[in-house]
């Protein structure tokens, strides 16, 4: 996974509450899709929603309300935002699945209280894409082009799994005796929980 | 000590603590489907990783598959690259596949119960926010996304945190013909899409208590629709027989032990909760989406709400929702025309529920314009609902009669209603564009769905029985 440390782009405001994945990646009936078209595609189809207009076609950041990316735990989701070249999204919730999937494909989701949330989407819309934010994930923290530094939670064992762009199997790796342990405590003690009838 | 339902089946399945803090919680069975195992085995590949345990895990053909009335794989074409990718790892890595013509073909949600692949007490893993359904019978269930996928192919653990805990308790008794979709509809309704976020949520009370089995599948797979990754409800007699006797359960000796240690899976009277949510169901009636996301729920007899009397922040998203349903605040729901008509999914496409439907089809017509169709949860299920004549009693009526699959609940395989349409689904999101682009989805139980193929509008199934 590549390590998330630093990043400057523009940021996307779509500011609405339950955005559910279903939106970011409709369902689609192919195999490999061209995932940065798919990207909120069925929105996209209004001239003027906020990923078509020309200063956020290269957006690193977007902005949304409460609970973005509840619903299905489609991890294509993520990968749309990706594709786009989206790297962190910064809301005042997030679904639960989906803010796992960001992590464990390196992006950063940022969630703000109410009070801060509100002083950076009026930050985000007031920028309207004319300037780019910084977001620092040593100092937790967002430079604003006004000059205001906004500061954001994150657990430590997030932050620094992104810090390094930690491989999420290969630390359960190290595990495998434990796993293994487990497994051949199962056999005496729930025989029938380790194996099936033929 | 106290201790919940679940804590005791956590703290048996956690086989280590990994540095960061996460537990590392052993998944007794996997049942994956074809719209996410490819790319979590083409990664696995990539990255010179194994099936760890071939014989915990299960695949599944749903998404993808066409359901039309003697499809194979090819007859929806964008879906055989899926099912070929699942067939060849199945044949690389040797878990078992339930095939397009396997008599075990179905929804994984109604697969893995139905055959026994969910038991009390254990944990289980499907990549599909609807896992939670199987915590009907007392299992944890947890979905997750592609690249936890592929982890628990890897390791049979998943990395976790543990989530708090709630209850919800459902007090009363319900109306007849009222039932577990209405009873999910109305604790989304008054919990939110995002009330139970962070929770695994525990279904208790005498309502529960009173539900079948397959009532609990319908109320727990909805659980994810208030956010929550997981719920369940605490096994009992009728569980047990359910269970009995299913292809994939412990036989003889197994059983009688099984069975014992199931007894203790249940959360211990005075166990705390971090949240608990009583709701009374005596009053319930038959409920229906009229917006976007699934607490935007009212009774069938009930008004569309005014954004203006709702609280200041649900008013722009309830704005959208009416413009994007085309309705206006304070018309009564009943009698609003519809287009199309789905029985169907993981929610609600179970036998009882096919057996609800039929009882208000047999001997009446779908409505001029209406198309309706029945689309069974599993093989399984449709095989006995053609022993029971369920099908002709379809048939007859005019509603066309699926193969299984997820069909025009996910919208993955082409089944989609045209721009504009309005129609009435048992399953469980009313997203925009779920359907289709432009498609206007209502929510509801399989009798609200059939009563509304037979008029033509929404419709009170009570005012279709009435008729002689």
């Amino acid at each position: 996974m590549e390590p998330f440390v630093r990043l400057t782009g523009v940021a996307a405001p779509l500011l609405m509450d339950d955005i559910n994945t279903d939106q970011v990646s409709p369902a689609t009936t192919a195999f490999e899709p061209d995932y940065a078209a798919l990207l909120f595609s069925r929105w996209r189809v209004e001239p003027d929603f906020v990923l078509n207009r020309k200063q956020f076609q290269s957006a690193r950041i977007l902005v949304a309300g409460k609970n973005f990316g509840c619903g299905s735990s489609r991890e294509s989701a993520v990968w749309a935002l990706a594709a786009f070249g989206i790297r962190c999204v910064v809301a005042r919730s997030f679904g639960d699945m989906f803010r796992d999937n960001v992590l464990k494909n390196g992006l950063l989701p940022v969630a703000l209280d109410d009070a801060t949330a509100e002083e950076f989407e009026r930050e985000a819309v007031a920028a309207d894409g004319r300037a780019t934010f910084t977001v620092n994930l040593e100092t937790q923290s967002i430079a604003a082009p006004s000059g205001w530094v906004f500061h954001f939670p994150i657990g430590p064992a997030d932050r620094n799994a992104l810090l390094r762009g930690l491989d999420d199997i290969g630390l359960t790796l190290e595990h495998g005796k434990e796993i293994e342990r487990w497994e051949e405590r199962t056999r005496s003690t729930a025989p029938w929980a380790q194996s099936l009838p033929a | 000590m106290t201790t919940t339902l679940f804590d005791k089946v956590w703290n048996a399945h956690v086989a280590g603590r990994r540095s960061d803090g996460r537990d590392l919680v052993y998944m007794d069975r996997h049942v994956l489907h074809e719209l996410h195992g490819p790319h979590a085995f083409a990664r696995l590949a990539a990255t010179g990783r194994t099936l760890r345990r071939p014989d915990l895990t299960f695949g599944v053909l749903d998404h993808a598959l066409a359901t039309t009335p003697g499809r194979d794989e090819f007859t929806n074409p964008a879906g055989a690259p899926f099912t070929s990718a699942m067939r060849a790892a199945s044949g690389k890595h040797g878990f078992r596949l339930f095939d397009v013509h396997d008599a075990e073909q179905g929804i994984g949600h109604v697969v893995a119960p139905e055959l026994g692949l969910v038991l009390p007490g254990t944990t289980y893993a499907c990549p599909d926010s609807h896992a939670c359904t199987v915590g009907a019978v007392g299992a944890i269930a947890f979905a997750c996304g592609t690249t936890e996928l592929e982890h628990v192919l890897a390791t049979q653990v998943m990395a976790l945190r543990k989530p708090l805990q709630m209850n919800v308790i459902l007090e009363g008794t319900l109306a007849p013909g009222i039932g577990a979709k209405d009873v999910i509809l109305d604790v989304i309704r008054r919990l939110g899409i995002d009330g139970a976020r962070g929770f695994a949520v525990e279904f208790s009370g005498p309502v529960v208590d009173a539900l079948s089995i397959e009532a609990r599948l319908t109320l727990c797979n909805m659980t994810i629709e208030m956010g929550a990754r997981t719920g369940f409800v605490a096994p009992d007699e009728k569980t047990f027989a359910w269970l009995a006797g299913r292809r994939y359960a412990p036989r003889g000796a197994d059983w009688d032990a099984a069975v014992l240690r199931w007894r203790s899976v249940h959360s211990d009277d005075g166990a705390t909760f971090d949240r608990t949510v009583v709701v009374d169901c005596s009053a319930l009636d038959h409920m229906i989406t009229w917006g976007t996301n699934p607490a935007h729920t009212i009774a069938v007899s009930g008004l569309v709400p005014d954004p203006q009397a709702s609280p200041v922040e649900q008013r722009p998203g309830m704005q959208r929702a009416l413009t994007y349903m085309g309705l206006t605040p304070g018309m009564p729901i009943e009698d609003l025309p519809i287009d199309r008509v789905f029985i169907g999914s993981c929610t609600n496409a179970r036998i009882e529920d096919l057996e609800v439907a039929a009882t208000l089809a047999r001997g009446r017509t779908v409505a001029p314009n209406v198309r309706a169709i029945v689309v069974p949860g599993s093989s399984a299920v449709k095989r006995e609902a053609e022993a029971r004549g369920l099908d002709a009693i379809f048939r007859a009526a005019g509603f066309e009669w699926h193969e299984s699959g997820c069909s025009m609940c996910a919208g993955a395989n082409g089944d989609l209603a045209a721009t504009g349409q309005r129609c009435v689904a048992t399953s469980n999101r009313n997203f925009e564009n779920r359907q289709g682009p432009g498609v206007r989805t209502h929510l509801a139980s399989p009798a609200v769905a059939a009563a509304a193929a037979l008029t033509g509008r929404i419709t009170d199934p009570r005012r279709i029985l009435a008729e002689v």
